[in-house]
């Protein structure tokens, strides 16, 4: 039946139900990140981040609000300007790093 | 003999205590490091939040204290313990013999030039929020232009910064910042100001209207983000850049003028100053109050007293309340 309309999907965090499990395990490996407060330093000085949506900033935010950084993972050259510009000294290219071998399958063992 | 207090520093904190010292009949000696009375307040244009000018604060400080024992220009070389009083040696031989001792040796502004990618030193047209008072009040200064059509100010420069050592909110400068946008504003009015800001906290009296005033009478732009580097263009002007992190998107702008809120940080001669009386220093680098809710100018040493910025950032009611109330724990402390 068409009823000349769809419904979208809600796009509301429904924040009990998220599931943080590779937030989770990052924070286990590299337990800084959980000092972040988001002032988009590291977004700003990336070299990636112009052409590729690249956000440190962006990766931490959407591991723990459930949403797919995968994509934004492979624009990573590992420079290291991120690490250098974080007011709280997070080791941002260590942590995209271990994101990364988290991903391979490396970080379930 | 009245007893003799000496008091450590001639800020705002100093005077007022001095002041009040007087007013109870005691002796207070005081000792400051530079050639004038006034700390930094004395640098500063105006006030918020009533823009009163800083000039009357510093004067109406200074005739109050008339008849205390002032040092200019003399620091402490060292400060002992003698039985139940103390005594403060300064560097140039004097003695000074004392029933108690003030600590009112306040704060440092960050270096700026510490931040390198700020390029404060390097780039022409990058001045503190200092620079830009001592202009307000009159000072030359080759590098402000004469109209700029736009103007950033950098929130938290040495504040909340791990990589600067300092980990705390230097608390006075977001509302600083605002006061001085609209300052800016207000002395040119085409131009286009912009706060790059991580958290606005703008928790004193009338504070918030500042911010209202800003966006509603002003048009100051607020972009939440923390500038990550400045570079300087072929023609001199300068280019920033940082997240707008409620966007989601990396921006850059250019600007004629950028100013640096540098914050307020830890004196550095703390742990020289307190190592004769083993008091240590609090974790921040500060000097160590007694208890941070209920004995904030009171020491762990009976007899050694604090008041204002050198036990943490303070605005400069807070340090002037600090001020009575240390004088109000020496008194005490005396009449024993």
């Amino acid at each position: 039946m068409d009823f000349g309309f769809v419904l979208n999907p809600s796009s509301t965090v429904d924040l009990g139900k998220v599931d943080t499990t590779l937030y989770d395990r990052l924070a286990r490996r590299c337990p800084d990140v959980k000092t972040c407060m988001a002032c988009g330093s590291c977004s700003a000085t990336c070299s990636a981040a112009q052409y590729s949506g690249m956000s440190v900033r962006k990766v931490l935010l959407g591991l723990q609000r459930g949403n797919d950084v995968s994509a934004m993972l492979s624009n990573c050259m590992l420079c290291g300007k991120c690490t250098m510009v974080c007011p709280r000294g997070i080791n941002t290219r260590n942590l995209i790093l271990t994101l990364c071998r988290i991903h391979d399958g490396e970080g379930s063992k | 003999m009245k007893p003799a207090v000496a008091i450590i520093g001639g800020g705002i904190a100093g005077m007022e205590a001095a002041r009040q010292l007087l007013l109870l009949g005691y002796t207070p000696i005081m000792i400051e490091k530079s050639d004038h009375l006034g700390g930094h307040v004395g640098e500063w244009h105006c006030l918020f939040p009533d823009m009163s000018p800083a000039a009357d604060l510093v004067e109406n400080l200074k005739n109050g204290i008339k008849g205390a024992t002032v040092f200019l220009e003399t620091g402490i070389a060292f400060i002992n313990r003698i039985r139940d009083t103390y005594n403060v040696m300064l560097d140039n031989g004097i003695s000074i013999p004392c029933q108690a001792v003030l600590f009112a040796t306040g704060y440092e502004l960050f270096d700026a030039a510490k931040k390198e990618e700020y390029g404060y030193g390097i780039y022409n047209h990058v001045v503190t929020n200092r620079d830009l008072e001592l202009w307000f009040g009159g000072r030359e200064d080759a590098r402000f232009p004469a109209k700029p059509s736009t103007i950033g100010f950098v929130h938290c420069v040495g504040s909340r910064d791990i990589k600067a050592g300092n980990m705390q909110c230097s608390k006075v400068c977001c509302m600083t910042a605002i006061k001085q946008a609209i300052e800016m504003k207000e002395k040119f009015p085409k131009a286009e100001i912009y706060c790059f800001y991580m958290d606005l906290r703008l928790f004193g009296k009338k504070y918030e209207d500042f911010y209202i005033k800003a966006q509603r009478d002003h048009g100051i732009h607020f972009i939440r983000g923390r500038v990550s580097e400045v570079g300087e263009n072929y023609d001199g002007t300068l280019q920033i850049k940082a997240e707008d992190t409620l966007n989601g998107k990396p921006l850059k702008l250019n600007l004629d003028l950028l100013v640096l809120m540098a914050g307020m940080v830890c004196g550095k001669d703390n742990a020289k100053l307190t190592a004769g009386l083993r008091m240590g220093l609090d974790t921040d680098g500060f000097l160590r109050s007694r208890d941070n809710i209920y004995g904030v100018t009171d020491s762990n040493r009976r007899g050694v007293f604090f008041a204002g910025a050198c036990t943490g950032t303070k605005t400069i009611p807070e340090t002037i309340s600090e001020a009575r109330a240390a004088v109000l724990g020496i008194h005490n402390y005396l009449m024993k």
